[in-house]
C-alpha cells in the first residue's frame, strides 16, 4: 500500500522539482525586489498547479507506453541491419516526436499570434492557423531530416563537428535572405524542439545504434543527434520564411 | 459546417460554447498532435517489426495519461507561465521601479539601468538548468566517458552558467536593439574556434548540452519574458525582437562546456606531466 502511494506520488514530486526553481526565483523577486501585488494571483496559482499536474500525467503516461516501446524499437531497428527501414524510422521518429512536443505547440501559436497582430500575415481567419501549422510541420520535417543525417553520421563515422560547422555556415548564408520577422523564431526553434518527448527517444536511437556497430564508442557516437536536431530547424524555418515572403 | 445553420438556434450556441471552451479546444488539438507519433510507433511495431505490443492495456492507459497531461499543461501554460513571464518583464522594466520617483519624460534610459532585469533572467535560467533532470543524466554519462576528468556537478554548473550568461546577453540585446543574428553568428564563430582546440571526446556532448537545457517549462516562460520585454521597451517590436532568448540559451552552454572540458583536460595533462617528470627524475 505504502509502495503504491510512493509510486503514484514520485512523478508528482519530479514535476514539482521541475517547476520549483521557477517558483522560488519569481517569489524571491516579488517579495524582496519588486514588492508589488501580483494581479490575478489565483489564476496564476491554478495555472501553475495545472502545469504540475499536466507534466506529472504526461511523464507518467510516456513512461508507461511510449518510452519503453520507442526505446525497444530504436534498439530493434538499430540491430535489424536494413538501412532503408532504419532511416525511414529515424525520420518518422523525429517528425512524430516534434509534432507532439508541447513547448513547440505553445511557441508556434505565440509566434502566429504576434505575426497576425503585427499584420505580417495578411487577412483571413485561417491564415494564422495555417502559418502556425506550417511552422510546426517545417520544424518537424527539419528534426526528421536531422535524425536521418545523424544516423547516417553514426553509420559512416563522420565527425559531428563538420556537420555542425557546415550547418553554421549555411545559417550565416541564409540569414541575410530571410525576412526580419522570421529570424528570431527560426533561431529559437532549435532549442524549443528538443524537449520532453524528443530527447529520450532520440538519445535511445543514437546510443542503441552506436552500441550495435563494432568499433564505435556508444557515448561519443551516440551523442550529437540532439545537436543536429537543434540546428536544422533554424535553417528550415528561415527557408519557410523565405518561401512565404 | 453548413448543416448547423438549419438547426435549432440554442443547439448552435451550445456547439459554439463547446468548441470555444479552452479545455475541449486543447483536447482536440492535442489528440491531433499526438496522433502521428502513436501511429508511427504502433505502425512500425506491428507492420515492420511484426511484433505484438506488450502490455497493450498499460500502453493505452499511458496514452490517455499523455493526452490528459498535455491538455492540463497547455491550459496551465496559458494561464500561468505565459502571463507570469510577461508580467515579470513589465514589472522589472517599469520606469517607477527602474528609475524611482524621479522619472520623467526627459530621463535618459541606459541599458545598464535594467540590472535587476538581467539578474532576474540569469537567476531564473540558472536555477531551472541546474535542476533539469535531462541534464543530470547527461552529466553522469559524461563523467563515465571522461574517466573522472569531468565531474557531473561541475559540468552542470558549467552548463547553467552558460545558459544564464546566454539569457542575460539575450535580454541586453532586446534592451539595446542589437540585431540578433550579429550576436548569434559571432557566437558560432567562437564555437568553431573552440571546437578546433577542444578534446575530441567532449565535442558531441558539448554540442548536445545546448539543446538539452531548454526544457518544456523553461521555454515558455523565457519566451514570454522576451516577448513581454520587447513589448515594453520603447522602440522594440515583439514580432521583430521578442524571440531569440532561447537561441542564446542553446549557444552559450556549448562554449562554457568546451571551455570547462579544455580546462580539466589541461589540468589532467599537467598533473600527468608532473608525475611523469618525478618518475624520470627519480
Amino acid at each position: 500500500m505504502k509502495a503504491t502511494i510512493i509510486k503514484l506520488l514520485y512523478p508528482f514530486y519530479q514535476s514539482l522539482r521541475d517547476i520549483l526553481p521557477i517558483v522560488a526565483v519569481i517569489a524571491f523577486f516579488q517579495l524582496f525586489i519588486l514588492r508589488q501585488p501580483l494581479p490575478d494571483i489565483v489564476e496564476i496559482v491554478v495555472g501553475a498547479l495545472l502545469v504540475v499536474i499536466g507534466l506529472t500525467l504526461f511523464l507518467r503516461g510516456l513512461e508507461m507506453g511510449l518510452f519503453p516501446l520507442g526505446e525497444n524499437m530504436a534498439y530493434a531497428f538499430a540491430r535489424k541491419g536494413s538501412v532503408f527501414w532504419l532511416l525511414l524510422f529515424a525520420f518518422a521518429l523525429g517528425f512524430g516526436t516534434t509534432v507532439a512536443e508541447p513547448a513547440l505547440t505553445a511557441i508556434a501559436e505565440k509566434a502566429g499570434e504576434l505575426a497576425a497582430k503585427a499584420g505580417a500575415l495578411g487577412d483571413g481567419e485561417f491564415v494564422q492557423r495555417d502559418y502556425v501549422l506550417g511552422l510546426r510541420i517545417t520544424v518537424a520535417v527539419a528534426v526528421g531530416f536531422a535524425i536521418v543525417l545523424g544516423v547516417l553520421r553514426i553509420l559512416k563515422g563522420w565527425p559531428i563537428q563538420w556537420l555542425i560547422i557546415g550547418g553554421y555556415v549555411a545559417v550565416m548564408i541564409l540569414t541575410p535572405f530571410a525576412p526580419a520577422q522570421i529570424i528570431g523564431i527560426a533561431y529559437d526553434s532549435g532549442g524549443v524542439t528538443t524537449s520532453t518527448i524528443t530527447v529520450p527517444l532520440i538519445t535511445a536511437l543514437g546510443v542503441g545504434l552506436a552500441s550495435s556497430i563494432r568499433n564505435r564508442n556508444p557515448i561519443v557516437d551516440g551523442f550529437g543527434l540532439i545537436a543536429l536536431a537543434s540546428l536544422t530547424p533554424v535553417l528550415f524555418v528561415m527557408g519557410y520564411g523565405i518561401l512565404l515572403s | 459546417m453548413e448543416f448547423y445553420y438549419h438547426d435549432d438556434k440554442s443547439e448552435q450556441l451550445m456547439w459554439q460554447a463547446l468548441t470555444q471552451s479552452l479545455f475541449v479546444n486543447k483536447l482536440l488539438a492535442t489528440v491531433i498532435n499526438v496522433l502521428p507519433i502513436v501511429t508511427i510507433i504502433i505502425g512500425f511495431q506491428v507492420v515492420v517489426l511484426r511484433r505484438r505490443i506488450p502490455n497493450l492495456k498499460r500502453v493505452l492507459l499511458g496514452f490517455v495519461y499523455v493526452l490528459l497531461g498535455l491538455v492540463c499543461f497547455l491550459v496551465g501554460l496559458e494561464k500561468a507561465l505565459f502571463p507570469l513571464g510577461e508580467l515579470m518583464a513589465k514589472q522589472l522594466t517599469d520606469p517607477q521601479f527602474v528609475f524611482g520617483n524621479g522619472f520623467n519624460a526627459a530621463t535618459v534610459r541606459h541599458w545598464y539601468d535594467y540590472s535587476w532585469l538581467y539578474i532576474f533572467s540569469a537567476a531564473l535560467v540558472f536555477a531551472t538548468t541546474i535542476a533539469e533532470p535531462a541534464l543530470m543524466a547527461v552529466a553522469m554519462k559524461a563523467a563515465d566517458i571522461s574517466g573522472g576528468a569531468i565531474q557531473p556537478t561541475a559540468l552542470r554548473i558549467a552548463v547553467a552558467i552558460g545558459a544564464a550568461l546566454g539569457v542575460t546577453l539575450g535580454t541586453i540585446r532586446i534592451v539595446t536593439g542589437i540585431p540578433l543574428h550579429y550576436l548569434i553568428i559571432a557566437g558560432y564563430i567562437v564555437v568553431v574556434i573552440q571546437t578546433l582546440f577542444a578534446p575530441r571526446t567532449i565535442i558531441p556532448l558539448a554540442y548536445d548540452t545546448g539543446g538539452v537545457t531548454t526544457s518544456t517549462v523553461t521555454v515558455p516562460i523565457v519566451t514570454a519574458l522576451g516577448i513581454g520585454l520587447a513589448g515594453v521597451i520603447p522602440g522594440r517590436s515583439p514580432l521583430l525582437d521578442g524571440f531569440g532568448l532561447i537561441s542564446f540559451c542553446v549557444l552559450m552552454p556549448m562554449m562554457t562546456v568546451m571551455g570547462y572540458a579544455q580546462l580539466s583536460h589541461w589540468r589532467v595533462r599537467r598533473k600527468a606531466k608532473r608525475t611523469g617528470d618525478l618518475h624520470s627524475g627519480g
